[in-house]
């Protein structure tokens, strides 16, 4: 374990080359630039390739057929980058192949602004393409964690066969801190693709096709089938969140990535001027940690503070479903690059004590 | 029996192409699958295939392929040679993937000179969606949203892929050829083989147009699209080799 003062977005490419990827394809766009650029040099320093594509479009697909052959890759992106990525991401999710993309999140919508933001909540969690899939969607709220989980992204997409989003923001990714970084994995320890990566004939000599396509109509409800099971599975076995404070509080702040940072903040100045608050910060967004929003005492607490940096709200939609809508939301947001002030929260709150 | 004349071992007997009788697809699959079998490179071989009509033959011809997003092959097929240098990786598209959805990535991947063979199917219409217009419909040519022809200053001159890709740097190796005869068809086979063994020797890109034949849209018989390919369609779109670096 090595600790170093490094920057998010840095964090997040080492990490993946820790992890094992060896090929990155990107397009630039702010606020995530310094991933391709780190990655143009590293990955060549490990033996792996790395492809600044011609346009978003290009560089997913290239993720696509690099993937396909069991290589680990990984591309990134922002706000409107990830929109013309969606259809790339449909063919890595509808063809079943395990690949990380990442997004440095900034205000939209469209071109909106390139300062942090999280206005992509929805897009990220229900609907990155047209034709209805999910991706293993991961937000990260520190540096530290956003290295954490782009290095497990790697194993969670082969486990499942599928792309795992990961949803940072551009504060994440711009911010400098310490960071332990994970150990370099061997190539060789990593699950072999054998039995499915596109450049292998079966065993039985006839050909593999890696492919969103159905020519029949029962085939594709198959393909879907699998795909509704696999989101089953990770509902019951991968929901993952951060509670803080949670066992006598009385008002509960919510938010994921930076926000749910802040949130935590707001909580920890709240306990501070005795207020019985505590937090709730999805880790997974997809699957959504319902779970934790099942365990809150309905009995003693009446409203759910969530702060999300979007406006109109997103994550909110969430909240309320997770909470049956048994609590009254109270929606602290900030939008277009305004970073949510760790005051907002605890005056919100106070203002209901 | 003394077999003079037949498929190649790993074509498909029990599926058919998916080609509507007398398509030009069919055939260049056929020659695809025997150049591979004469190289033996059957095990390395990645198709990238496209969305229209050149991706019905998939099964047909047995080898390992990649269903690309409408004209994305380029970007597919230059990322997965550059990351596994020992595969045959294979572009195989028509003309609306190619050179109308899939340009930047047509002409990137060409640019790149990525060690790859781009087969493009040119048949001057999109098949599968019925006909439309697409680059390459000609100029007077009738399609379903050009029902009036295909005009200059309306629509724009068609693309002449196989000259404009000769025109950059990287490519080694672009020609213009054709299947809807024998003669034309055994020149179409060399032009794949040359492509494939330029890639086994690592000597660089190459892209083989070929003009083909859509019976189904262009409302003829296959005899008639047959001589619509030599009075008609080879004069916009002259046969012959481009570029020849190798
Ligand atoms: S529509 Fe045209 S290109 Fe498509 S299979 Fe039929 S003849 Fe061939």
């Amino acid at each position: 374990m090595s600790k170093e003062f490094i920057k998010g977005n840095e964090a997040i490419a080492e990490a993946a080359v820790r992890a094992g990827c060896r090929f990155f394809a990107g397009y630039p766009i702010t606020p995530q630039n310094d991933i391709p650029e780190y990655l143009s040099k590293r990955l060549f320093e490990v033996g792996g390739n790395f492809i600044q594509g011609e346009s978003e479009v290009a560089s997913v697909n290239m993720v696509f057929g690099v993937a396909a052959t069991g290589i680990r890759s990984m591309t990134s992106s922002s706000g409107p980058g990830l929109a013309l990525k969606a259809e790339g991401i449909s063919n890595l999710a509808g063809a079943r192949v395990p690949s990380v993309v990442v997004n440095v999140a900034r205000g939209g919508p469209a071109i909106g602004t390139i300062l942090t933001a999280q206005q992509d909540y929805l897009s990220a969690t229900k609907a990155p393409a047209p034709g209805g899939f999910k991706c293993f969607v991961l937000a990260p709220a520190t540096v530290q964690e956003a290295a954490d989980l782009v290095y497990e992204a790697f194993d969670i997409a082969d486990k499942y066969r599928t792309p795992v989003y990961v949803l940072a923001d551009g504060m994440t990714g711009n911010m400098m801190e310490v960071v332990e970084l994970p150990p370099m994995r061997e190539l060789s320890e990593l699950p072999s693709k054998d039995d499915w990566r596109v450049n292998k004939l079966e065993q039985d000599g006839n050909f593999r096709s890696i492919s969103s396509y159905s020519p029949t109509a029962e085939g594709l409800q198959e393909m879907n089938e699998a795909s509704e099971a696999m989101y089953q599975q990770w509902d019951k076995e991968e929901q993952r969140w951060e509670a803080f404070m949670m066992d006598d509080a009385e008002y509960v702040v919510t938010g994921y990535g930076s926000s749910g940072r802040i949130a935590k903040s707001a909580v920890k100045e709240l306990r501070a001027q005795g207020i019985k608050a505590g937090l709730i910060r999805p880790i997974t967004l997809v699957p959504f940690p319902k779970d934790a929003f099942d365990q809150i005492d309905y009995g003693r607490i009446k409203e759910i503070f969530v702060a999300e940096m979007s406006i109109p709200a997103q994550y909110a939609d969430d909240v309320r479903w997770a909470t049956k809508s048994k609590l009254e939301i109270i929606s602290v947001l900030t939008s277009g690059g305004v970073i949510l002030e760790t005051e907002a929260i605890v005056d919100a709150v106070k203002e209901r004590v | 029996m003394n077999v003079v004349y037949g498929s190649p071992s790993f074509t498909s007997e029990v599926m058919g192409t998916g080609y509507c009788p007398g398509c030009g697809h069919g055939t260049v699959h056929k020659l695809l699958a025997e150049v591979v079998e004469e190289l033996s490179v059957r095990e390395k071989t990645v198709l990238c295939y496209p969305i229209g009509c050149a991706g019905l033959g998939g099964g047909w011809t047995n080898l390992n392929t990649l269903s690309c997003a409408h004209g994305r092959a380029g970007a597919v097929a230059t990322a997965v040679k550059k990351t596994n240098q020992d595969n045959v990786i294979i572009a195989y598209q028509g003309d609306g993937d190619l050179a109308a959805i899939g340009m930047a990535e047509t002409m990137h991947a060409a640019n790149r000179g990525e060690n790859i063979t781009v087969i493009f199917i040119n048949n001057t219409n999109f098949g599968m969606t019925g006909g439309q217009m697409a680059p390459t419909t000609l100029i007077g040519q009738k399609a379903t949203t050009s029902p009036d022809g295909r005009d200059l200053e309306r629509h724009g001159a068609p693309f002449k892929m196989a000259e404009l890709i000769a025109k950059l740097e990287a490519p080694k190796f672009v020609g213009r050829y054709a299947v809807h005869d024998a003669k034309n068809a055994i020149k179409t086979k060399a032009a794949i083989k040359k492509g494939l063994q330029m890639q086994l020797d690592k000597k660089g890109y190459s892209f083989i147009e070929v003009l083909s034949v859509c019976p189904t849209n262009w409302k003829k018989n296959p005899l008639d699209s047959a001589k619509y390919i030599d009075e008609v369609v080879s004069k916009t779109y002259p046969l012959g080799v481009y570029k020849d670096v190798e």
